[in-house]
């Protein structure tokens, strides 16, 4: 099969996103490199575990003092919700139904964008209500990193979604952007699976103390 | 290929470097980078020699020392030893799995230029005042204290390398598992390639927490952060386990494709199958499975209590077992073997008593209690010289006398292959051997001079000479690379007249799509069995058909351009107006590159079966 091939609903393969061997090495490749992220933030969990509570002096604000489960909870829906969406766009996608595709992700962008406005409006809650910033304390310091490496992948997932959906806005699927697609959707679940982490060990365990 | 045959211009194949995907010319380049910095950190070691060589001496300041030995050790773990490994997995490893070339040929060719630019940047600290000084493992506590820009440099510049050994890891793995040509099953595969899949594999898993290690650096250092500040609650030991956690898989990751090419020469050269082949890929996959659990075993002195201690002293010494496994393998391999003592087989045969030595005191310094007394000692130095140049240092030559014709089509000559060899044993155990009752006798690592009158100095004067003898080694080396490419005298496919594996089954080099038509793949020792039954060549698995190529591109290159310059903005922001500018510009260009690569298709060209069809450069493969 080739990548440049013209498709109808009939001739779409089952699986596009392996239907080529360039299509079988980004899929697989794609996959380890989610392991690879994972042992990034994995080593960033721990980091954080270690710093979690540590500060200077006593006048410093602590994760209990800090962390509201409304907020958290209002995001992880967002995002959870927004790797469904993406679910959908990919069952669309294997249907080739480009169009159905096209307003899911565009869904699924939506979503991602409203999580990340709710992250910077907590990070500026955070800094304004109780001092607490990246330089402050090895407690600011592994939050903002944790969860701002988390929020930076977010940022570049959405960049990188809405360029594949600019950029073949004109031209519909073919087998050289299903596999684009189909591996921006699993960074997408990848993203989500981790914040999912996030809020349990930094904001559910935060707030236990 | 009428074309590709004409002799090109110095711009042509200039650039034709600089934008190659090819995993052919990759591997040269690595050569060239890697070789280039060995020099570098050989002189650095030389530097160190001559400051050692007396009591007293005062040939560099003890400022100056620490600056030369952060680098010399820095410079030969990435600039050096990884790159030249990574030179042998390029060249070589496609080739054995019957493949036209890795999975993702653009992703080959970033992963060089970042690590390119990642070393570069490094060395220029030594111009932009002054170079890293806190030890290759740059611990936290000496890294935080340090106050030129060498800790920026040696952060920023190991970030920007290490993405580029990621991504190569990750490409070997796909090629190994997708790519592989019809029967060439896992475990047909050669060693080698079995090698470089379990390496590939153990720097998927160690390279991320040294990438947030060094970010944790550069914060700390560069963002007024508090990971390492323990006045603000920060904790040093942090780094310790996060450098470690990295620090003992990669010495795996030189060791096993080391393991792989010694594999590849004790089969060839004893012309014999590899003895208990099955066993020794079980060994490589355990050894890259417990090189992960031993970590610690570099803290012991840091307090982590007797337990862990003891739990990471088992692990430890549990690794001597698959590597016994390996060491008595390659001499059953030997015995009653027609052997051969070529160049090649000289530096496998020295690597086994060489690299045991090393073994023996590895378990030595596992034993947690003991190590309270050797740690930090010249004992230390020994081991690990011993384990790193007696086995990957002797593997990267022997490697190269063994691949030199399937790289460039002709062959290193001998005799000065030997005169290399015998050179460099004698100076390799004369200055590292005597190093171990330094270290017995008292005399602590990293150590910039020593006082007369202690029993250090014959120790310490042998040593140095010794490392004059491996100098010397090295400039016979370079004497016959030059030597050897200016005389330019061809050589077949199989020039060693034993090769096994698929790769000496085509021409030398090889033409850009590898293989006309993909091999069939019948066992272990593909070409070797298709020469037992006479023919003179593979089988092929499919009709001479188009072949898929990928195009070149400069884009990898202003990616890691663009990163280059975005790191000078980062380590000058907080004392410069421009500083934050240039981040800023600099990621722009590899943001900018990343983009234009995203939305331009790039769907590659074929050869079309006429033209191969023409070109009869191979011999023997006829469909």
């Amino acid at each position: 099969m080739q990548a440049e091939e013209k498709f109808t609903y009939e001739t779409w393969p089952a699986e596009p996103e392996k239907a080529t061997l360039e299509a079988k090495n980004k899929f697989l490749g794609f996959w380890f490199f989610l392991g690879g992220e994972t042992v990034l933030f994995a080593t960033l969990f721990a980091t954080y575990l270690a710093l979690k509570d540590k500060v200077p002096s006593a006048d410093h604000a602590l994760a209990k003092d800090i962390f509201e489960i409304p907020l958290a909870f209002a995001a992880t829906m967002l995002l959870l919700t927004s790797s469904l969406t993406s679910v959908y766009a990919m069952y669309h996608m294997k249907n080739f139904n480009f169009k159905k595709m096209q307003l899911w992700l565009g869904l699924t962008v939506a979503l991602g964008a409203a999580f990340l406005v709710l992250e910077i409006y907590e990070f500026y809650h955070y800094v304004h209500a109780f001092g607490h910033t990246f330089t402050s304390s090895a407690f600011g310091s592994a939050f903002y990193t944790l969860v701002g490496f988390h929020g930076g992948h977010v940022a570049f997932g959405l960049a990188w979604i809405i360029t594949l959906m600019v950029r073949n806005s004109k031209r519909g699927l073919n087998l050289y952007n299903a596999p684009k697609f189909y591996v921006a959707s699993l960074y997408w679940h990848f993203i989500d699976v981790v914040w999912v982490f996030i809020f349990t060990v930094v904001y559910l365990m935060g707030m236990v103390g | 290929m009428s074309t590709y045959a004409q002799k090109k211009g110095f711009g042509a194949v200039l650039w034709d470097y600089l934008t190659t995907v090819d995993h052919k010319k990759i591997a040269i380049l690595y050569l060239i980078a890697g070789g280039f910095f060995f020099i570098l950190g050989g002189l650095e070691a030389l530097f160190i020699r001559i400051q050692l060589a007396v009591p007293n001496n005062d040939f560099v300041s003890a400022g100056f020392y620490n600056e030369i030995l952060t680098m010399h050790g820095t410079t030969m773990i990435f600039l050096a030893a990884m790159p030249l490994v990574f030179a042998f997995m390029n060249a070589v490893m496609p080739l054995q799995i019957g493949a036209r070339d890795v999975a993702f040929p653009f992703l080959n060719s970033l992963g060089f230029w970042l690590f390119f630019f990642g070393g570069v940047f490094l060395n220029l600290s030594w111009f932009l005042g002054g170079a890293p000084d806190a030890g290759w493992t740059s611990y936290a506590s000496l890294a935080m204290a340090s106050e030129t820009h060498g800790i920026d440099f040696y952060a920023l510049g190991l970030q920007i390398s290490g993405a580029g050994t990621l991504i190569g890891g990750i490409n070997f793995l796909v090629t190994i598992v997708n790519m592989r040509a019809p029967g060439m099953t896992y475990m047909r595969m050669p060693m080698f390639t079995w090698a470089t899949f379990v390496t590939s594999a153990l720097i998927l898993f160690a390279f991320p927490p040294l990438t947030v290690g060094l970010f944790l650096l550069i914060f700390d250092r560069m963002f007024g952060s508090n990971f390492f500040d323990v006045a603000n609650g920060g904790n040093t030991i942090i780094w310790e386990h996060l450098f470690w956690i990295f620090g003992h898989p990669e010495v795996y990751i030189l060791i096993l494709p080391a393991f792989g090419i010694f594999s590849e020469i004790f089969a060839i050269f004893s012309r014999k199958r590899l003895f208990g082949y099955s066993s020794m890929v079980f060994a490589t996959v355990l050894i890259g499975f417990l090189g992960f659990m031993v970590w610690a075993h570099h803290m012991f002195t840091t307090g982590l209590g007797p337990i862990a201690n003891a739990i990471f002293a088992v692990a430890t010494m549990a690794i001597a077992v698959p590597t016994g496994i390996k060491i008595f393998n390659w001499m059953f391999t030997m015995w009653g073997g027609s052997i051969k003592f070529t160049t090649p087989m000289l530096w496998a045969v020295a690597f086994i008593p060489s690299f045991v030595a090393g073994g023996v005191t590895g378990v030595m310094l596992a034993s947690a209690a003991a190590d309270y007394q050797y740690h930090d000692s010249y004992f230390v130095v020994a081991h690990f010289h011993y384990v790193i140049v007696g086995g990957v240092v002797f593997a990267l030559f022997a490697g190269a006398h063994l691949y030199w014709p399937k790289m460039f089509g002709t062959m290193l000559n001998e005799t000065l292959g030997k005169v290399t060899f015998w050179l460099f044993l004698i100076g390799f155990h004369l200055t590292f051997f005597i190093q171990h009752f330094l270290g017995l006798m008292g005399m602590p690592r990293r150590i910039f001079t020593f006082l007369p009158g202690q029993g250090l100095e014959t120790g310490n004067l042998i040593s140095s000479i010794g490392a004059i003898f491996m100098a010397i080694a090295t400039i016979v080396l370079l004497i016959n690379v030059i030597m050897t490419q200016v005389k330019n005298e061809k050589v077949g496919n199989d020039p060693w007249g034993d090769g096994r594996t698929l790769e000496w089954a085509i021409a030398s080099p090889p033409p850009f799509y590898n293989f006309k038509q993909l091999p069939l793949v019948r066992g272990l020792d593909a070409y070797w069995l298709e020469k037992m039954e006479g023919k003179n060549g593979m089988t092929p698995a499919e009709p001479l058909g188009d072949i898929h190529m990928p195009n070149n591109s400069f884009i990898p290159f202003v990616i890691s351009l663009g990163l280059f310059i975005a790191a000078f903005g980062a380590m000058y922001r907080a004392e410069t107006s421009w500083g934050l500018l240039v981040l800023i510009l600099g990621m722009a260009v590899t943001l900018g590159a990343m983009f234009v690569r995203s939305i331009k298709d790039d769907h590659g060209f074929h050869i079309h079966k006429e033209d191969l069809m023409d070109d009869d450069n191979d011999k023997g493969v006829k469909a």
